[in-house]
């Protein structure tokens, strides 16, 4: 049953994925990649990391994907411009990329886990997802999440010096 | 038990399918969509070793890369906003502004 279940998850990720990225219609995309990330937080779960499927819901599902949909929507991508959706050399690039995916297929399906950490399922099931994954995090990695910190500061303002229309309408 | 193999292999497909959308596609916006398809492949292949090898790392590290994936993405949607208020085109051959004439 459960062999049943993934089998169905990874089909239709696969599916979704490449649904998502053949649409003509952004807004379309941006719905399908919103399937796509609930199917991965399902995956997540899978995995055991249920603080990381409540993760990928509330900030991809929720933060990126509305970013999206305001960036759509702001530039109009009904009135763009017509041109040829792909781009030139277009035989070159696919043979690129699928060479490059069965390079990455051969060596995934030949990966094994010869290292065991001390977080075993029954360790998790234990303490608990959310409180083993906080102890790491503000524990050993405290100085990488001031950073982080930091990090998330830049682009607010940056966009804020990007998206900046100035009263004299100089670019 | 479904083997990690399965979702190592889930992950570097769904990591190539964005991949060659992004080298065949010219649309600013596609191209944008196919690196969130990348990303969640990768973390998709995080989230599985760290099952498998039984330590909690793995996760932590796909924490901080949703969050830097949605810093990058914030300023990469503002840049392209600011371009199209430039050139009211996302059209990546049509990108050369500052290519010598």
């Amino acid at each position: 049953m459960i062999y049943l279940i993934f089998a169905y998850f990874c089909l239709s990720t696969v599916g979704i994925s490449i649904m998502a990225l053949t649409r003509k219609n952004p807004v379309h995309a941006v719905l399908w990649l919103l399937l796509l990330f609930l199917h991965i937080a399902v995956i997540y779960l899978f995995l055991n990391a249920e603080f990381l499927a409540m993760v990928q819901v509330i900030v991809y599902a929720g933060a990126i994907l509305v970013m999206f949909l305001f960036t759509i929507f702001l530039i109009g991508a009904k009135e763009l411009p017509k041109h040829k959706r792909y781009t030139s050399l277009f035989e070159g690039r696919l043979l690129v990329g699928l060479s490059l995916t069965a390079t990455f297929i051969a060596v995934f399906s030949s990966a094994e886990a010869k290292y065991k950490g001390k977080y075993t399922i029954g360790y998790i099931q234990e303490v608990g997802n959310v409180k083993s994954v906080g102890m790491m995090l503000f524990n050993e990695y405290s100085l990488a999440l001031l950073i982080l910190g930091v990090i998330l500061l830049i682009p607010m303002i940056a966009v804020v010096v990007l998206a900046w229309r100035r009263g004299d309408d100089t670019p | 038990m479904i083997p990690l193999e399965a979702y190592l292999a889930l992950a570097g497909l769904i990591f190539s399918i964005g991949l060659i959308s992004i080298l065949i596609n010219r649309n600013l916006i596609v191209i944008f969509i196919s690196l969130e398809v990348m990303l969640a492949g990768v973390n998709l292949a995080l989230v599985a070793l760290s099952h498998y090898m039984n330590d909690i790392r793995g996760q932590v590290l796909a924490i901080f890369s949703i969050a830097v994936a949605a810093g990058s993405v914030a300023v990469g949607l503002s840049l392209l906003v600011a371009y199209f208020n430039l050139e009211k085109n996302v059209d990546i051959e049509a990108l050369s502004k500052l290519k010598e004439e």
